[in-house]
């Protein structure tokens, strides 16, 4: 039996292998200028600051959705658990917000004494503010760092990588996967929860931290400019983070990503490390969930620990589930949707729906709504939002040579990216 | 006995003499109408010592504010309101013995203080009453304000006592006054080692109120003081600043000049922007406050500061310790003894109700665990919606209570029914959405999950937010209570047997039934199985239908404790997956085992940090997350080609 010359595989720029790439990047840079232009803060004045802010909050969910939908659409770890990392830089990025806006305010407070406030003074000023709604005066060794904006820039990417790589190191190792896994993941969230709920835990309990829309040193800027800056930073955070992805998930990597997801003993015979690229592939979407929190909070103000329940990661799944898995477009475009309508719906933007003897009410209705939607696009439209590119026309595949050597396999199903 | 017999005998030479109550009274007329705390003693004393059968009497319609005195003649009866006047009763007899108009009496009102004082003087009747629930309210007042004056009348009631019971709280009575008021060094020490033995609250109580101590400070230990232990400044216990405040307090150092004294003494010596030499923009370090302190100190006449190592010598040359308010170290003694032996006691019984507790939350995490581990073995898939099915079992109890009023029959009748509906639910669910996903486990998962947040809101919607009650029947209030320490609810002990009679059930359906024969075969290879004949969908309806439908009890038996929520089924859901991961799959003893465990735990990680369950649940999950690594499996594992699916 003669072979026929396979050619050999020349790496192709990730941008030409996949242009959805360029075409999201460019959707994104217009809804930036778009809003900006738009925006009170730096022109025509039509969208409101508290909208931006929405918008800017939405493109941070959209990055969390990009990282889960790494991890799930492409690696295949149903993680429950990356909204946890999400707030998790939240709160190492509210507690430096927290702590050097009291400190201005206290210092301020204090300039009218007769005497100019020794540091020690101003420390138990500033702690009696932050802890006296647990009823403690004094900083948690949790605080240690909260003095300095880049050492808790640095625990924004450090915590919740040790976390998840401690996590996923040992869940991996023990070869815990597909339901198990999920559950695993769970727990850990409702464990943070839980933990973040106890007021010893010194990150203020069940009161969260708040006041993080006002930046320390930005106070001569006003909420409409800061609204703008925060949505350039989360735009260019998406912009990338979906770069990053997009190259992670691209070449020979990307391919045993996606080998582990549809099959993971026959990847480990082949003689890749399974464990390795899970936990890099869990570690690296943990630290984009929790840079995109980081950026997140100071938009919306206020963290508290229901922010980090079970729930948010569950709902996290379900926006990447609905755009679409296993593509990145897919899973930004989900989270964008389902939280601009979930906020539409619940804030009594749709008008309610007379029957006669009852009145539909979206506030009371929608999450029933969501969840069919989410149980019909499971059922119906596995491929989600995302599906829908598909039917556009496009250009033959520029796939080079044979599928591969077997006859009989659904060569040409699985050759699709 | 005795006291009778004194009773009767007073009687009789009262009867001799033929002195009435009324000319007892009259005697000190004042010391009635306008009795104060402080002398009613003395007639209280009179009346008592007359050992007149009227005195109870008296004394209680006196505390009562029922007794008046008669203007005309100061004479005391007995007055009830009647028109603008009163119906006079003798104080003897009792016999109405005329009318009084308006304002002719003075009514007697003595103040709280004096009525206290002839409460307590009225135990010792009380104590003897042929009333039982009056002797059992006197005991209960002496219960509740035990005092040295109390335990004569109390020894003395002991003889004439018939009723056991009463008799056995007499003397538990008798024992802690006698260790707290006995007079006597060694029937105190006896009484007080009887109390090693009793495990109640009242007996540690009184060991601890024997026990009472304070710290103190002096310059030696005095030879006459009862050390409980000693203090070690700088410790825990007793730390540095607290250590030198007491020693401040004796007046054996001087007060040290706090940070606030400093800066307020530097704000008085304020002149023209400087304080001393110091310049006030300098003044910001705790360094510079001080130095600038010691400067202006002498001239201004203020204190000298303390230096840390002034602090440190006085506290060396000082001994500190914890002084017992009881000087005699023979009765310390014996009440440390029988203190930690009734703390040892307590202790056993205390991990005896927490197996109880444990025991009862391992039923509770297995009926609500069981039917996910079910699905879960033949299927491959968690329903996360398992935990709205326990809601609607729970709902559906509600509703039946609303419709039944008679809360036996409408348990009777809510169990089958919460089976029913959720059964029926289950299968819907079965056949609509998971049969169409099968192989996909994770795609199950998350679309159970629309199902169960759809379902939590429909709930809110119908039934609202607030909490709905679910009643148990009267014969399941209550609890059966061993002694102050254990006891346990009925309904906790129901549902143990509830959770009993399911695993009996269960394991009889799986073991002796052709249905649970095609479970298991389906469980451990569905192809093999369907090549058998058996038809694996046919199984994964049933057995969904079972899953849920044990849901639905367990929603019943757990609303009859906890409230009926819209989000009580995600309450248990966690919990329920991690009994199912650490129990292993497809197993009713790996479920068992699991909820075992998880119900062990929890309650034991309460026992250790019984302030904070939320704690309790962070370490728990963290436990299981770290068992995982040792069994991924669970702890009955599937073995063989079963485990690979």
């Amino acid at each position: 039996m003669t072979t026929a010359p396979v050619p050999a595989l020349r790496r192709r720029p990730i941008l030409a292998d996949n242009p959805s790439v360029l075409w999201a990047l460019l959707v994104l840079a217009i809804v930036t200028l778009g809003v900006t232009v738009l925006a009170e803060g730096a022109g025509a004045g039509v969208i409101s600051t508290s909208f931006v802010k929405t918008l800017g909050k939405t493109l941070c969910l959209c990055l969390a959705a990009v990282a889960m939908d790494v991890v799930w659409g492409y690696c295949g770890i149903l993680s429950l658990g990356h909204m946890a990392f999400f707030g998790i830089g939240g709160y190492a990025v509210g507690q430096w917000l927290m702590t050097a806006r009291t400190y201005d305010i206290v210092a301020q407070s204090l300039a009218g004494q007769p005497l100019p406030p020794t540091p020690r003074e101003l420390d138990q000023a500033v702690a009696t503010q932050i802890f006296g709604v647990v009823g403690s005066d004094h900083f948690p060794w949790i605080w240690a760092f909260s003095h300095s904006l880049p050492l808790q820039l640095l625990m924004v990417v450090l915590v919740p990588g040790l976390l998840a790589g401690v996590f996923g190191w040992l869940a991996f190792r023990s070869r815990v996967t597909g339901v198990y896994l999920s559950i695993l993941t769970q727990g850990m969230t409702l464990a943070l929860s839980l933990w973040l709920f106890q007021n010893d835990s010194g990150l203020r309990g069940n009161n969260g931290l708040s006041g993080l829309q006002n930046i320390p040193g930005l106070e001569g800027w006003g909420q409409d400019r800061i609204s703008i800056a925060f949505f350039w930073a989360s735009a260019l955070a998406l912009g990338l983070g979906y770069l990053l992805f997009a190259w992670l998930t691209s070449g020979r990597r990307g391919s045993v990503i996606r080998a582990i997801r549809d099959d993971e003993a026959r990847v480990r015979f082949l003689g890749y490390g399974v464990e390795g690229t899970k936990l890099l592939v869990f570690t690296l979407t943990a630290v984009v969930a929790a840079i995109a929190g980081a950026l997140y909070y100071p938009q919306a103000g206020i963290i508290n620990p229901g922010e980090v329940a079970p729930l948010a990661s569950i709902y996290l799944a379900v926006w990447v589930a609905i755009g679409g898995r296993g593509r990145l477009y897919g899973a930004a475009l989900g989270a964008a949707l389902v939280s601009l309508m979930s906020s539409w719906f619940t804030g009594g933007g749709v008008p309610d729906i007379p029957l006669g003897i009852y009145t539909v009410q979206w506030t009371d209705w929608w999450t029933v709504l969501l969840g069919l939607a989410f149980v019909a696009v499971t059922l119906l439209a596995p491929k989600g939002l995302g599906g829908l590119f598909d039917l556009m026309p496009r250009a033959p595949s520029r796939r080079q040579g044979d599928w591969g050597p077997d006859d009989g396999a659904w060569r040409n199903e699985e050759g699709e990216p | 006995m005795r006291i009778v017999l004194a009773l009767i005998a007073a009687l009789w030479a009262s009867m001799a003499s033929a002195q009435t109550l009324q000319d007892l009274l009259q005697a000190d007329p004042e010391a009635i109408s306008d009795p104060s705390r402080r002398t009613v003693g003395e007639v209280l004393d009179r009346l008592v010592a007359s050992g007149l059968p009227e005195v109870p009497t008296f004394l209680e319609r006196w505390q009562a504010k029922e007794v008046v005195q008669r203007q005309s003649d100061g004479l005391f009866f007995y007055g009830t309101k009647e028109g603008g006047g009163h119906v006079l009763f003798d104080v003897s007899s009792g016999e109405e013995v005329g009318h009084s108009g308006p304002r002719e009496v003075d009514e007697l009102r003595p103040n709280a203080g004096v009525r206290g004082v002839i409460g307590s003087a009225l135990i010792q009747f009380q104590l003897s009453d042929p009333d039982i629930a009056r002797r059992q309210a006197a005991l209960d007042a002496i219960a509740k304000d035990p005092a040295p004056e109390q335990l004569e009348p109390l020894r003395a009631s002991l003889e004439g006592e018939d009723d056991p019971g009463v008799l056995a709280r007499k003397e538990r009575l008798e024992n802690l006054l006698a260790a707290r008021f006995e007079a006597d060094p060694e029937a105190r020490i006896a009484a007080i080692e009887a109390l090693g033995s009793d495990i109640t609250v009242e007996a540690r109580a009184v060991l601890n109120q024997i026990l009472s101590s304070e710290p103190r400070a002096a310059d030696a230990i005095p030879a006459e003081a009862n050390v409980a232990w000693k203090l070690t400044p700088g410790s825990d216990e007793l730390p540095r600043e607290a250590a030198y405040v007491m020693l401040v307090e004796a007046g054996l150092a001087p007060p040290r000049v706090t940070e606030n004294a400093i800066r307020d003494a530097l704000v008085a010596a304020l002149a023209g922007g400087k304080v001393g030499d110091a310049p006030v923009a300098t003044l910001g370090s705790d360094e510079a406050r001080h130095a600038a302190y010691d400067a202006i100190a002498p001239a201004r006449g203020l204190p000298p500061r303390i230096s840390e190592e002034e602090v440190d010598a006085a506290l060396g040359s000082h001994a500190f310790w914890q002084d017992y308010a009881e000087k005699d170290a023979a009765i310390t003694g014996a009440a440390e003894r029988a203190l930690a032996s009734a703390v040892t006691r307590v202790s056993l019984y205390q991990a005896a109700d927490i197996a109880l507790d444990a025991i009862s939350l391992a039923s509770i995490y297995f009926l609500a665990a069981i039917g996910l581990a079910i699905t879960f073995g033949v299927m491959g898939v968690i329903n996360m919606a398992h935990g709205e099915f326990i809601m609607m079992g729970a709902y559906t109890g509600y509703v039946v209570q609303t419709l039944v009023p008679d809360y036996t029959l409408s348990l009777i009748l809510a169990l089958p029914l919460a089976f029913a509906v959720t059964f029926a639910a289950g299968v819907a669910m079965e056949r609509l959405v998971i049969r169409h996903l099968a192989h996909r486990p994770l795609e199950t998962l998350l679309a159970t999950f629309g199902i169960s947040i759809a379902l939590q809101q429909i709930a809110k919607n119908i039934f609202g937010t607030q909490a709905r009650p679910l009643t148990s029947p009267s014969w399941l209030d209550g609890a059966w209570i061993v002694n102050d320490v254990l006891g346990i609810a009925y309904i906790r002990i129901a549902i143990f047997v509830l959770a009993l009679l399911f695993l009996g059930l269960l394991l009889f359906i799986l073991n002796r039934t052709r249905l649970g024969l095609e479970v298991r075969a389906v469980t451990q290879n569905p192809g093999m199985a369907a090549s058998m004949g058996i038809d694996p969908d046919r199984i994964a309806m049933l057995t969904f239908g079972l899953g849920s439908g044990i849901a639905g009890i367990a929603g019943v038996a757990i609303g009859l404790y906890a409230k009926v929520t819209s989000e009580m089924g995600s309450d248990y859901i966690v919990q329920s997956f991690m009994t199912v991961v650490v129990g292993g799959v497809g197993n009713v003893w790996g479920t068992l085992a699991g909820a075992s465990l998880i119900g062990i735990l929890q309650k034991g990680i309460e026992w250790f940090n019984p302030s904070n369950t939320l704690a309790a649940q962070t370490y728990m999950i963290l436990f299981i997350i770290a068992f995982i690594q040792f069994r991924p499996r669970g702890i009955v594992a599937m073995k063989g080609r079963a485990a690979g699916a």
